[in-house]
């Protein structure tokens, strides 16, 4: 880690105008070593603010100094990051547009195809110091000033020195700030809002300005102010349930088809207020009915525009068009997925909301052949060197020596796979059946207290009634010896503790479940979302030989990756049906017996 | 040939022996057969009695075994290798004349000309030597 931390001590110099210990400055340096993503939408500050070093096109004065402009042309395989995959219940992939639309203001001063611009990053090697599960894991992305080449202009603001320190102050605390996540929202918010009072402003405007000139319009001009306004009530109502969701994701590049739209309301928008200043403001147009038809007419092309948003970015991926393969790099867990015609991230996002409930919990512990199976082999041919040091020739002489040895011996180590996978099954089995005896017996010692007993109870043995946290306490003891038992046994310890435990279990007398109910959840390892908290995003890394933006195409393949597993990939267009229609009268089942059959012999 | 319920059942046979030759892996006996009690008799071309179940050869190849050995078509079996013909499933007769450990079968058939060479035997009209 030292030859990571010089070239970073001129940059942290200069942050720090705070003392800072050495842990933080050492999980600060963490963060930088990280790759960087192209996206920064993670739900702690930090990447946010940090990501904003790596500005393209010029950099805020403000900004840290130390990085890299890319060669233009550097255009190679590229991945894409995509990071802090929140877990904020509610769905929605829209506010990405209002990312989107910020980072398109942005583009088109730094004019930066959204197609053509692949960005290289290197990862770094493994983190060994961060666990998969810490919100610094969020930040590392955007960080990497050293060797990230090109940064599209999606993914970076310009941060000033003061974020930069507050950032850092930020590290040790775990709320996280969020931002940066929802500025495409607000942005989004205020373009809506703009729309949405732009008819009002052109109704208005000519009543406030020249009122006195105006035609007198009577009643179809009422007319159209009621249908107006029920248009605008529910183009309102229709906007807030599809659009102001909190994103539940932040991508790595352009959302294409929220930028169209985004582009698409503000010229439109633009356009309109461009003819009504010039031909309306400017000679005061006295036509008053004109300029009500006018604004209506922009009401109307409004929820045309919301009805495209809708198919564009709601229904067109509905209907099922491939089927994705996914399978995970350590235990080879696969399932198939079938979408519709989504891009790449898109499908990513969907893939990854699968996975959280479809895939049970990945496990390390389950995953190595026992030790004692595999290294018998290799330890059992000794070679000496008898010659004279001739350095590099011995090492790979003597290894393939050793390799071939290896090779002709025979091999029983099938053999003892075989009867170690018997006899960890029958442990596995003895303990189960321990346990559930134990959970058994242990529920028979309290029943839930009916009010109507507390005259019929004798008063000679007056029964202690407790609330379901103490019935779980005090029923856990019995069980527990066997419940931990057979997690060992199972390698699940890590993922329950007693605690968990007790709390399980009071759920669970709480609402009448038997013990059969109690123990579901520890005798078949459940899908990933039962073992998360849910207030921190989670990390993913889209690995992707085409730009993201790109749609599904057959035979695709990309990766996410996390800290320790992955998640391959693979697309395949679902077949072409051809249905063809066959009638059968149903009055044409007859049938008859099978009669006179002649046979040769 | 007819026959009478509860009485047993006479009939002139004449007795055939056919080598079965070897086909590609199959032992064949170059005749088809029909007839059987889960059969309908009434579309047997070659019985008399219309509801006589049992089994009849309808149909020789020409040159195979069984014409070698003069099996006539229309003929009925009555036993095949000493197994009872008369009352048998279709199936169960195909089975007993393929048997693939058995190179011969012997056959006891009837047919109409037999009888009535032996009816015109036992005419006293008929000259006899």
């Amino acid at each position: 880690m030292t030859n990571y931390l010089l070239p970073f001590l001129p940059l942290l110099s200069r942050l720090s105008h705070m003392a800072f210990k050495i842990d933080s400055f050492r999980s600060k340096v963490d963060l930088l070593r990280l790759p960087l993503t192209l996206s920064s939408k993670s739900i702690s500050s930090h990447k946010s603010q940090l990501g904003a070093v790596w500005e393209k096109g010029g950099g805020s004065g403000k900004g840290v100094v130390l990085k890299l402009r890319p060669p233009p042309a550097f255009d190679m395989d590229n991945e894409s990051t995509y990071s802090s995959y929140s877990f904020k219940s509610s769905h929605s992939r829209s506010s990405r547009k209002h990312r989107e639309r910020r980072d398109r203001h942005r583009s088109k001063s730094h004019d930066c195809a959204i197609r053509g611009d692949k960005s290289v990053i290197i990862q770094a090697p493994g983190e060994p110091l961060l666990d998969a599960e810490s919100t610094i894991a969020d930040d590392r992305d955007d960080n990497w000033g050293e060797t990230t080449t090109v940064v599209t202009g999606t993914s970076v603001d310009s941060v000033s020195n003061e974020d930069l320190t507050r950032i850092s102050k930020d590290l040790e605390d775990s709320s996280p700030l969020d931002c940066r996540r929802y500025i495409s929202p607000v942005l989004g918010a205020i373009l809506g809002l703009f729309s949405l009072i732009t008819p009002l402003a052109f109704l208005g405007l000519p009543q406030l300005l020249w009122r006195d000139t105006l035609d007198p319009c009577g009643t179809p001009c009422e007319g159209l102010y009621i249908s107006m306004a029920f248009k605008l009530l529910i183009l309102f109502i229709s906007t807030w349930a599809l659009f102001l969701r909190p994103p539940r994701a932040t991508l790595p590049r352009f959302y294409v088809f929220r930028c169209l739209l985004l582009a698409l309301v503000f010229l439109f928008v633009a356009s309109y207020w461009l003819f009504y200043g010039v031909r309306v403001l400017e000679p005061r147009e006295t036509d008053y009915r004109g300029i009500v038809g006018y604004a209506a007419s922009l009401v109307d092309a409004l929820l045309f525009i919301q009805y495209l948003a809708l198919v564009l970015l709601e229904v067109r991926h509905l209907q099922p068009a491939f089927c994705l393969k996914v399978v995970r790099t350590t235990d080879g867990v696969s399932r198939f997925y079938n979408v519709g015609y989504l891009s790449i991230q898109r499908a990513a996002v969907w893939v990854l909301d699968q996975y959280y409930s479809d895939f049970p919990v990945y496990n390390p512990a389950l995953l190595n052949l026992p030790k004692s199976i595999l290294t018998k082999r290799m330890s059992a041919f000794k070679v000496y060197n008898l010659e004279e040091e001739n350095s590099t020739n011995n090492s790979t002489g003597q290894s393939r020596a050793m390799i071939a040895a290896a090779a002709r011996r025979r091999d029983n180590s099938h053999n003892e796979y075989y009867y170690e996978e018997a006899e960890v099954e029958r442990r596995v089995r003895k303990r189960k059946a321990r346990l559930v005896v134990a959970v058994e017996e242990a529920f028979t010692h309290i029943k839930r207290h009916q009010d109507e007993e507390t005259t019929a109870s004798s008063p000679k043995h007056p029964r202690e009634v407790m609330d379901p946290r103490e019935a779980a306490q005090a029923i856990f003891a019995p069980m527990a010896r066997a419940m931990q038992k057979y997690l060992r046994a199972t390698r699940q310890q890590s993922y329950h503790t007693m605690e968990s435990i007790i709390n399980h279990l009071q759920f669970c007398v709480t609402h009448n479940m038997t013990p059969k109910a109690f123990l579901e959840r520890y005798l078949t390892p459940g899908p990933t979302l039962q073992y998360l908290d849910n207030n921190r995003g989670r990390q993913w890394t889209l690995v992707s030989e085409e730009p993201v933006t790109a749609s599904l195409r057959q035979g695709q393949v990309f990766c996410l990756k996390r800290l320790d597993f992955a998640l391959v990939i693979t697309v395949t267009p679902l077949p072409f049906l051809r249905l063809g229609e066959e009638f059968i009268d149903p009055k044409s089942h007859k049938f008859v017996m099978k009669l006179q059959s002649e046979t040769s012999v | 040939m007819s026959f009478i319920p509860g009485q047993p059942v006479t009939a002139v046979v004449q007795r055939i022996e056919i080598q079965k030759l070897r086909q590609d892996s199959n032992l064949i006996l170059g005749f088809s057969i029909g007839g059987g009690i889960d059969q309908d008799p009434g579309q047997n071309p070659f019985s008399e009695d219309k509801t006589d179940k049992g089994i009849y050869v309808t149909r020789i190849s020409p040159g195979g075994p069984a014409d070698v050995a003069g099996l006539k078509i229309g003929d009925k079996i009555m036993q095949v290798n000493g197994w009872d013909m008369t009352m048998v499933t279709h199936d169960k007769a195909r089975k007993k004349l393929t048997k693939k450990n058995e190179d011969v079968v012997r056959l006891l058939v009837t047919r109409k000309s037999l009888e009535d060479a032996v009816k015109k035997s036992k005419n006293p009209s008929y000259p006899r030597p």
